[in-house]
């Protein structure tokens, strides 16, 4: 129960950062969507072994989440809380891999520990960039512009509809917990029994309120569009930034940055 | 179980999002618009449900690991496979979107995995035959069960193929199977129990659901064999042009490596530090590696003799694939890192700058 519900106030505190102002919130969402997009495509597309040549994409997250107003705890909070699946996967990488790959002075590097670093740093960078989408742009904005990309009505309609039922939930649930918790005095816990029937009662609950929800809905004239809280509007600054992007990934990925700049620095300083 | 962003390749990803878009348009055709109003709030009410249920991780006996449930089947049996498949979708966006569990790339994955076979194979083919036209108690148990267990071991196989076949993870094929499907055999026996209480829990409760869960019925089938076509073919252009490319082009980076490394570093003249760099360099240019192996002789003895003709090895290297790529030289790791730094001082100068502002 605690997990979730601290998981409902992060999606709140999310929610809350997308309804600030800044040059990023500004940009038109499906300028950001598409952006995101060809991020990811940049960061996975790289070869397994790669570590030194994906560093100049923290640029990325690093400007947005820093114009965009997103504080560095709370991505680092996200990044902490995010499925640990990948390590879990990632850490065996080491073990089986043990080809020893290259030398540094005497130290070894087995090509294991190079695509486990490897995807820490995907990890890393996929998670910052959907984050930060979701917390310069706001949830609805985002499902109002996969609309305008041709998702189906009712897929997006599920997208809010879902969005707005978790927290519905999470009130329901509140409210039994508590009224469990003021009949059987302090310190008992629920036994499995009553957990089950406290969730089965919880999803009925739940039901009722939410077909209250929806026929009020429907009475304001609800008709499945989504309505943005800024309207779709492409500027110039949209077309910029996707450009803009575009290159900077294109140059990150096909253009050895970080080798050319380290080569250049090593002659330099030699 | 949730596949992330870390561990999937393009090709993969991409042609997972096809499928699983492809199938999104599909069920929302399928749904019929008066049924769909009417299902909206359960729509809602029980993909939160689902939602709250995949945070819980538990604890799986023995193994020392922990999982979560699917909550592909309740989905199909209590809203009827085209809307739970819809459903599934939006549960696994929220969660990729807002916990960043799974990941935006990942998602295509994640839908088909925890939704395409619940959803349109395992309740079709193995609940609906169980539990038949009139569900009894027992009925409802064993077929949620046995579908339960199924969906889980499907979904988990996917995981799997999809990790193996992005080749970033090192786990061979046989291992990671051993280890994935036995916990979502623990996994799938919970969810199978869950569902089953849920599922009978709700239709005595609110037997219109059951009404309301019906779509096979549904509209539509004659226009739908375009568009699973196009999807079809879309998926497939998909997979195979990104992986064409994927291997097509194994790396203009490695050029880099000697053209830049090895070239003109160990031409230097040999003086304090830089002697030492070079001599770290020489070593990391020739000391073995995937794609230099063969030629690791010769360089050996030419090592010792001087070490001035890096480029050798250049040519040899651009049909091994994968090959270790210039990132991982000396070089590389130093632009990295600078890079990196780089990206940290802009990051804090611009957060600076917006609270000097305020």
């Amino acid at each position: 129960m605690v997990r979730i519900h601290a998981a409902v106030s992060d999606v709140g505190a999310l929610d809350g950062l997308a309804s600030q102002d800044s040059p990023i919130h500004r940009l038109d969402p499906r300028a950001k969507i598409a952006v995101t997009a060809m991020f990811l495509a940049a960061v996975v597309s790289f070869p397994k072994y790669e570590i030194a040549e994906m560093m100049p994409l923290f640029l990325y997250p690093a400007v947005l989440s820093a114009v965009g107003q997103v504080p560095a705890k709370t991505l680092l909070r996200y990044l902490l809380l995010a499925s640990p699946f990948a390590l879990l996967v990632g850490v065996f990488n080491p073990l089986l891999d043990r080809e020893v790959v290259v030398h540094w002075g005497s130290w070894a590097v087995t090509g294991g520990w190079l695509s486990f670093f490897s995807i820490l740093i995907r990890f890393v960078l996929t998670v910052s960039a959907a984050l930060l989408l979701l917390a310069c742009t706001g949830y609805v904005s985002v499902c109002a512009a996969l609309n305008r990309f041709g998702a189906p009505r009712l897929l997006t309609m599920q997208f809010l509809m879902l969005y707005r039922f978790i927290f519905i939930l999470s009130d329901e649930a509140s409210r039994m917990v508590r009224a469990h918790g003021l009949r059987s005095g302090s310190g008992r816990k629920p036994t499995l029994r009553v957990w089950g029937s406290l969730a089965g009662h919880l999803l009925l609950r739940a039901y009722d309120r939410g077909l209250r929800v929806h026929a009020a809905m429907l009475a304001r004239g609800f008709d499945g569009t989504l309505h943005p809280p800024r309207a779709f509007r492409w500027r110039w600054a949209d077309s910029l930034f996707v450009a803009g992007c575009a290159l900077f990934l294109a140059l990150v990925r096909f253009g050895h940055v970080a080798e050319r700049l380290g080569a250049w620095v090593l002659r330099v300083s030699g | 179980m949730h596949m992330a962003d870390a561990l999937i390749s393009p090709a993969v990803g991409g042609t997972m999002w096809a499928a699983s878009l492809g199938l999104a348009a599909y069920s929302a055709r399928k749904l019929k618009p008066e049924i769909a109003e009417r299902k909206v709030p359960l729509m809602g009410v029980i993909g939160a449900f689902v939602f709250a249920a995949q945070m819980i991780n538990f604890a799986i006996p023995m193994t020392g690991s922990s999982g979560h449930l699917g909550g592909g089947m309740i989905l199909a049996i209590l809203l009827g496979p085209h809307a739970g498949f819809l459903v599934m979708f939006s549960i696994l966006a929220v969660q990729a979107l807002f916990f960043a569990d799974g990941g935006l790339l990942a998602l295509g994955c994640n839908v088909f995995n925890l939704g395409f076979w619940p959803c349109f194979v395992v309740y079709p083919l193995v609940f609906k035959r169980i539990v038949g036209e009139k569900p009894g108690q027992g009925r409802v148990l064993a077929g949620a069960l046995v579908s339960g267990i199924l969906s889980l071991q499907l979904g988990a196989f996917g995981v799997v193929l999809q990790t193996v076949v992005s080749g970033i993870s090192e786990l061979p094929f046989g291992v990671f199977l051993l280890f994935m499907q036995p916990v979502h055999l623990a996994i799938g026996v919970v969810e199978g129990v869950v569902t089953a209480a849920l599922a009978s829990f709700v239709w005595k409760a609110r037997p219109e659901v059951i009404e309301l869960a019906d779509d096979s019925k549904a509209t539509g089938s004659a226009s739908m064999k375009p568009i699973l076509l196009g999807f079809a073919v879309a998926t497939i252009i998909t997979g195979g042009l990104l992986s064409w490319f994927a291997s097509a082009h194994p790396d203009g980076l490695e050029w880099s490596m000697f053209k830049t490394s090895g070239q003109e570093e160990l031409d230097m003249p040999d003086r304090g530090v830089h002697s030492s760099l070079a001599d770290i360099q020489e070593r990391t240019a020739f000391l073995p590696d995937y794609g230099f192996a063969e030629s690791e002789g010769a360089a050996g003895s030419d090592e010792t003799g001087g070490g001035a003709t890096a480029e050798e090895p250049d040519e040899q290297d651009d049909e091994k694939w994968p090959a270790v790529s210039g990132g991982t030289s000396l070089s590389g790791l130093v632009g990295g890192g600078m890079v990196l730094l780089i990206a940290g001082l802009v990051g804090v100068s611009l957060r600076l700058i917006k609270k000097r502002r305020q």
